[in-house]
């Protein structure tokens, strides 16, 4: 449920940039969705082609850029991968970290005609 | 107040960008058109159009909307979430009852269905919107900001914002407060904070009811205080039961002095 409003969201996002940028059809839409911004893909796959039916975006093509999730970690003063939002810092085993990357979900660039 | 509604939106920032440009993606994109067709680069009609754009920017809008009205107004408002049944709405009443000869405070209610919820806050004499969410899984900030319409707060009134009782999709929708509060009642288990990490990571406060029950209970609150400061280690926790009372003064305190703090003017 949660993915089918973001895919509505996405939708809404493209046909308001539809005017702006003059075009009628997407053919492909590029995601970035950081690993620790609760989206789950195949969900959103599945969302995506249910909510772009008849729509500018019908049939289109959706690639997913997954980005790492990363935190800053207190006691080591460096950026470290981690998988999850509760993971510990592999190097240290604190979870002082403060998460500066993987959180965001973005549409990067679209392919329109 | 909804400056950004008519309900239309507000910015729509077009990057003009109808030059051809090749792109160099680090990940492999196949073109698995099921019609087949190819184009002969220069010749096709299709183009590339960067958007760059936050998937979730529209309620962003609407919640920076929200956030200035509230500031404006020296509001505190809190969003209220956890999963259905973990006696949020026993929360509130018990909470109204005690603030409102003191404070003036108004409720929004998030519920899929009915209006209940709503119907129980008003019996304590305070006003509240029910919102029914239909499909939706959590609030918005968009229609957050309606119900401000109706409702038309006072100055330095305490707002409530009681989300539908969900873990998972209201942590990553902004309402403009100023905390989310997660409640999380003893008879849910003490791993609740590790099972859903997100919602636990986005809180303030997490409150931990229905302690009255603890000795009917094998829950562990050390290990579930424990869980909750992994996945979020300036996360603050209460403990008390909105039956007994027993507990509700610190929670009291606490919502007096961020109500205070709202007061402040900073440069």
């Amino acid at each position: 449920m949660h993915e089918m409003s973001l895919c509505e969201s996405i939708l809404q996002v493209l046909e308001q940039q539809a005017e702006a940028q003059q075009y009628s059809k997407v053919k492909t839409v590029w995601l970035e969705i950081g690993a620790l911004s609760n989206v789950e893909i195949d969900a959103l796959r599945f969302s995506f082609d249910v909510v772009v039916q008849g729509s500018i975006a019908e049939h289109a093509q959706l690639e997913i850029i997954e980005v790492p999730g990363q935190a800053w970690c207190m006691p080591c003063s460096r950026n470290v991968v981690v998988q999850q939002l509760y993971d510990l810092c592999p190097y240290c085993g604190s979870h002082q970290l403060q998460v500066n990357s993987g959180d965001q979900m973005r549409i990067k660039e679209l392919e329109v005609e | 107040m909804c400056g950004v509604c008519g309900c239309g939106e507000g910015h729509s920032h077009s990057h003009d960008h109808d030059h051809e440009h090749t792109h160099d993606h680090d990940h492999d994109h196949h073109h698995d058109h099921e019609t087949g067709h190819s184009h002969a680069p220069g010749l096709s009609p299709k183009r590339m159009v960067q958007i760059e754009q936050d998937i979730l920017a529209k309620n962003n809008r609407y919640a920076a909307e929200n956030r200035h009205y509230f500031s404006e107004h020296g509001m505190l408002v809190l969003n209220l979430v956890s999963s259905p049944g973990s006696g949020k709405t026993t929360l509130l009443t018990e909470t109204i009852v005690r603030l409102k000869d003191e404070l003036d405070i108004v409720v929004i209610e998030g519920d899929q269905q009915t209006a209940r919820d709503a119907e129980r806050i008003r019996a304590t004499g305070v006003a509240a919107v029910q919102i029914n969410t239909g499909k939706g899984c959590h609030l918005d900030a968009h229609r957050v900001g309606h119900a401000l319409e109706t409702l038309q707060p006072k100055n330095h009134s305490l707002l409530f914002i009681e989300n539908v009782g969900n873990l998972v999709c209201p942590s990553a929708f902004d309402l403009g407060e100023a905390h989310k509060v997660v409640i999380l009642s003893v008879t849910e288990g003490e791993d609740k904070p590790i099972k859903y990490p997100d919602m636990f990571h986005a809180a303030d406060l997490m409150i931990l009811n229905k302690t009255d029950l603890l000795p009917h209970l094998d829950f562990d609150c050390e290990q579930c205080i424990h869980y909750a400061k992994q996945v979020n280690p300036r996360i603050k926790i209460l403990s008390l039961s909105a039956k007994t009372g027993e507990g509700m003064d610190s929670w009291l305190r606490w919502l007096k002095a961020e109500l205070e703090l709202q007061r402040i003017d900073y440069a």
